[in-house]
Order: structure tokens, then C-alpha cells, then sequence
């Protein structure tokens, strides 16, 4: 897979973007000092399905390490932009470029359904992450070491038919966090869940990337869930990013404060006022 | 520990001995009816010998060796052509399945050869290969290609495009994929097809047995009917239940371990 080639910026201009993200350095300080995940720069992006249009023309740069989410209605072209990112799909025009070097196991995504092979036992599930390394010595001790950042060690030698449907994911999320990604994608993962399994999902999602300190993009219509875990909220409206909100938050957070509240609600009034002028 | 067996006890009460054996009180009830019936001359024994008169017949020609040698001739000729036929509508099943362009090229022919029933074609198979072993595998061949060219085929066509993605995004190679994606999440529907084509291999076979051979279970029992020996002709019959249930069974021991991640073969 050619996740990694993409067409890139020069390096001049690529660091002169980040300069100019403007809350990139306030948002720095909350992150651990050493972060694995890559800075993204996305360049007047492109894509259409026929004749329809889903992205016109997105200009994003996600410094290293931030965890961005991204919602909008749907069909506004949220899950389109990720799949571009995680290299799933072609684009037409513009750049996506995540810095020099980049392997394919270096990023990763998590879609709603956990996609486990149901003929393999949940470690050889998780093993199967490990991408080009899963036929190494460590592969073992390495799905393993994932297992237990989510808890799941006592399953390792379940089928995944007798798991229920949050720990799938979570055996999902081990899978993806193997390879020690610097980019995870997370496609509306938590959406086919129940609520007190999702705010248990969403706590350890929050964990693993302040552990692993990766580059997190993650597209979902759960404004709440948005605020709860990102740094920056991106609300995407007919193709282009509408509204670019920072949420400086302290972390841990806590769910429910009128603090996030209140960004919650700015960024629903937003969503619903694009609503009544179409 | 004692407690936990208290509490266990009544699951543990089914023995599982008693399980295996249940499936057979139907047919041991049939018989014994059956041989009631004969003996109380309710049944005429022109018409059906009693059991033990086919037991008898039965043990006769176990005697003079020549129940085996029928049996062990029918036996092989039904596993060579199954596995030739089984092999070819794999084949073709994978290539299908796996490509457009040979889909394109050869589903439509074979869809139209599916629908002329094989048996019909026995006046040309003894017309181009007498009545020599050939003509025998060629009809199981084909008879068995079908069920498992069909099924191979749907099998690979319907396993969950989202689990291809994600191996491809997970790096996986063109092998790999196949290994450990395709494969497996065809196999269920494989087997189906090899129960279905272990049914059509012993009809073929004894049909052509009858019409066109000097050896075999099938031609043991025309023989019989030309010298009037209703009790070998009934234990021919009983013979092919009992070979029938035999195949079904193996297939079923295979799917239970090659399948055992399937929520369907795991138990409670």
C-alpha cells in the first residue's frame, strides 16, 4: 500500500505553515514533551464521487500530536476527508503531506465495525497490525504489550464471536495501536456502542493517546464526544471546513462541565443554523 | 469443589455416550418393526426379505469376499471422481471468484452445462467410454463439479469487503489476503457445497453402477435383481444409506474442526 506517498510540500513550506498555526503552541504545553505523532499539512484538497462534490477545497494543518476531531452533518464529507488521510481513497487536487518517511505502519484507522477476522484468535487479531513485522520473533510479546493497554490479556486466546461489542473495539483499538502508529485515525469508532461503554472507550482512547502521544484525527457526529477528547474541533459544512474551534480545556476533563457545555453548544448552534439556511 | 459438582450435576447428567447413540434409535426402531412385521408374515418376504434374511445375505457375501471387493470398487471410484470433479469446480470456483475476467469468460458456459442434468448424458458417456472405469469418473466428476463450483464461488464472492480493506490496510499481500481473509470466510460456504456434492457422488455413481458396469455396489444389486435375490438387492440399498450417512459424517467432522471459530459449531 502506498499510504505513505503522497504528493508533499517543500520542507520550507511545510514549517512555515506550522509557524503559522496560531494555537498550535498554546495547545503544545498540555501534550507530553516527547510526542511520536507526525504534523499533517493538507493543502487545497479535492475529491468527487462522480459528480458530486464531497470535498471542496480544505486547507488543515494538524501540528504533531494534537487530537483533532472533526464533525459535521452527514454526508458533509467528514469520513471522505479521513479516508483521504489514511490513503484509503485517491484524491483528486491538492496535498496531503505527513512529514519525511513515512511508513505504512505508521498510520492506522478504527472504523465503527471492529473488522476482526472471526477465524483468528484475538491475539493473532491484534498480531495481524503489526503490518509487514507480524511474522517477527516479538510479534507475540508486542500483541500482547497492546493487549494489556487495553485490558483485554484474559482474552487473548478467545474467538471474537463470545466478545461483546465494546471489548471488539477495544481488541480493535490493540490492533491499531501495535505498530505504535503516529497517526490514528478513528472513524466514528465508538458510534455502534451503548453510553456507558462509549465513555469507558472514550476515557481509554484519551489514555492511549496521551500515553503514546500520536497524531489523533477523529470524525464523529457526537458533538459532546468531540469536545470531551479533542484539542481542536473541526466542523466540516458542504465540502470545507466551516468552523475551527480550539478547546483549551484542561485535561482530565471532566464530562458534563459548563465549560464544555458551552463549547458544545456553540458548536451544535453552528451546525443547526447551517441547517435552516439550506 | 464438591459444591461446584453439586451445582453442575444436573448438565453432567445427559452423558454424552447417551447423545451419539440417540440419533440411531430411529432406524434400529424402523428395523425391528420392520422385522416384527415380516416375521408375523404381515409383510410378504417376496416383496421385503426380513432383516436378518438380509443380514444373512449379508454375512454370505462378506463370506465369499465379494461384498468388500463391490464396496471397496464403489468406494474408490466415488473418491477419484469426487476428488477430480471436487478439485476442477475449486479450481474454477477460486478463478471465478477471484477475477473478472475469468468470470466473464466461463460463468456463463458453465451456468448453461449446469442445467443439463449429468445422468443424461449417460447414452454419449457409454458411447465415447464403454463401460470402463472412465465413463463412472467422468459422470461423478461432473455431478460433484457443480455443488462445489457454485458454492466455492458464492463463498469467496460474499466474504465481508470491509475485512478485505482492512487487510490491505494492514498491509497484507495478494497471498496473504487470500490466506487469511478470503479463504476462511469461504470456507463455510465450501462446505456446503461438499455436503451437497457428497450426496449427487453416490447417486451418480450407483446409477451409472446399474446402467453400465461389471463391478461395484450398483452393479451387485442388478445382478441380484436378474437372479431374483431380493435380500442382496436390499442390502445393497441399506448398504448406500449407511455409505451416505458415512460421507456426511466425515464432512461434518472436518467442518467441526476447521470451523471451530464459527459461533454455529461452538458449544453453549
Amino acid at each position: 500500500m502506498q499510504t505513505a506517498l503522497r504528493t508533499s510540500l517543500p520542507e520550507t513550506e511545510l514549517a512555515s505553515r506550522a509557524n503559522f498555526a496560531p494555537h498550535a503552541r498554546v495547545l503544545r504545553e498540555e501534550r507530553p514533551a516527547q510526542t511520536s505523532g507526525l504534523p499533517l499539512s493538507i493543502r487545497a484538497l479535492r475529491k468527487s464521487y462522480g459528480d458530486n462534490e464531497v470535498l471542496r477545497g480544505i486547507d488543515l494543518h494538524i501540528p504533531a500530536g494534537q487530537f483533532v476531531a472533526i464533525v459535521g452533518k452527514s454526508g458533509c464529507g467528514k469520513s471522505t476527508l479521513l479516508r483521504l488521510i489514511a490513503g484509503l481513497e485517491k484524491f483528486d487536487a491538492g496535498s496531503i503531506s505527513l512529514g519525511d518517511a513515512v511508513k505504512p505502519e505508521d498510520i492506522r484507522v478504527m472504523f465503527q465495525e471492529p473488522r476482526l477476522l472471526p477465524w483468528a484468535r484475538v491475539l493473532s487479531n491484534v498480531e495481524v497490525g503489526l503490518g509487514r513485522d507480524r511474522s517477527s520473533s516479538d510479534a507475540h510479546t508486542r500483541a500482547e504489550k497492546a493487549l494489556t493497554e487495553v485490558g483485554l490479556t484474559d482474552k487473548r486466546d478467545q474467538w471474537p464471536s463470545v466478545l461483546s461489542g465494546g471489548q471488539k473495539q477495544r481488541v480493535a483499538l490493540a490492533r491499531a495501536l501495535v505498530s505504535r502508529p503516529r497517526v490514528l485515525a478513528f472513524d466514528e469508532p465508538l458510534g455502534a456502542l451503548d453510553a456507558l461503554t462509549r465513555i469507558s472507550m472514550q476515557r481509554l482512547l484519551e489514555r492511549v493517546w496521551r500515553d503514546q502521544g500520536f497524531t489523533a484525527i477523529l470524525v464523529t457526529h457526537d458533538v459532546a464526544e468531540a469536545v470531551a477528547l479533542a484539542d481542536r474541533v473541526l466542523v466540516i459544512e458542504e465540502g470545507r471546513i466551516a468552523h475551527d474551534v480550539v478547546v483549551n480545556t484542561a485535561r482530565p476533563r471532566e464530562r458534563g462541565s459548563a465549560e464544555l457545555a458551552g463549547l458544545e453548544g456553540s458548536i451544535l448552534s453552528h451546525l443547526l443554523s447551517a441547517d435552516d439556511r439550506t | 469443589m464438591s459444591l461446584i459438582d453439586s451445582v453442575s450435576f444436573p448438565r453432567s447428567f445427559r452423558l454424552p455416550r447417551l447423545d451419539g447413540l440417540i440419533q440411531w434409535i430411529v432406524p434400529l426402531a424402523i428395523i425391528a418393526i420392520w422385522q416384527v412385521a415380516s416375521v408375523t408374515g404381515f409383510v410378504p418376504t417376496r416383496v421385503l426379505p426380513a432383516p436378518s434374511d438380509v443380514m444373512l445375505a449379508g454375512w454370505k457375501l462378506l463370506l465369499s469376499g465379494e461384498l468388500v471387493r463391490n464396496i471397496w470398487v464403489s468406494f474408490w471410484r466415488a473418491s477419484i471422481g469426487f476428488l477430480i470433479g471436487g478439485s476442477i469446480g475449486f479450481a474454477f470456483g477460486l478463478a471465478n471468484g477471484l477475477s473478472q475476467l475469468s468470470s466473464k469468460l466461463t460463468d456463463t458456459t458453465l451456468q448453461m452445462v449446469r442445467n443439463v442434468p449429468h445422468l443424461a448424458l449417460i447414452p454419449l458417456v457409454i458411447l465415447w467410454f464403454g463401460i470402463d472405469e472412465s465413463a463412472k469418473l467422468f459422470l461423478v466428476a461432473l455431478g460433484v463439479f457443480f455443488p462445489i463450483y457454485l458454492n466455492t464461488l458464492h463463498g469467496i464472492r460474499t466474504v465481508d469487503p470491509q475485512l478485505i480493506e482492512m487487510g490491505r490496510i494492514y498491509g497484507m499481500s495478494d497471498g496473504e489476503l487470500f490466506r487469511r481473509v478470503i479463504f476462511p470466510g469461504a470456507l463455510p460456504s465450501i462446505f456446503v457445497g461438499i455436503r451437497f456434492a457428497l450426496g449427487i457422488m453416490w447417486l451418480t455413481l450407483i446409477v451409472a453402477e446399474t446402467i453400465a458396469a461389471s463391478s461395484g455396489l450398483g452393479y451387485m444389486a442388478m445382478q441380484a435383481r436378474e437372479f431374483m435375490l431380493i435380500d442382496v438387492v436390499v442390502l445393497s440399498i441399506l448398504i448406500y444409506a449407511l455409505l451416505g450417512k458415512l460421507a456426511d459424517s466425515a464432512s461434518r467432522v472436518l467442518e467441526r474442526l476447521m470451523l471451530s471459530w464459527h459461533p454455529a459449531f461452538q458449544k453453549r
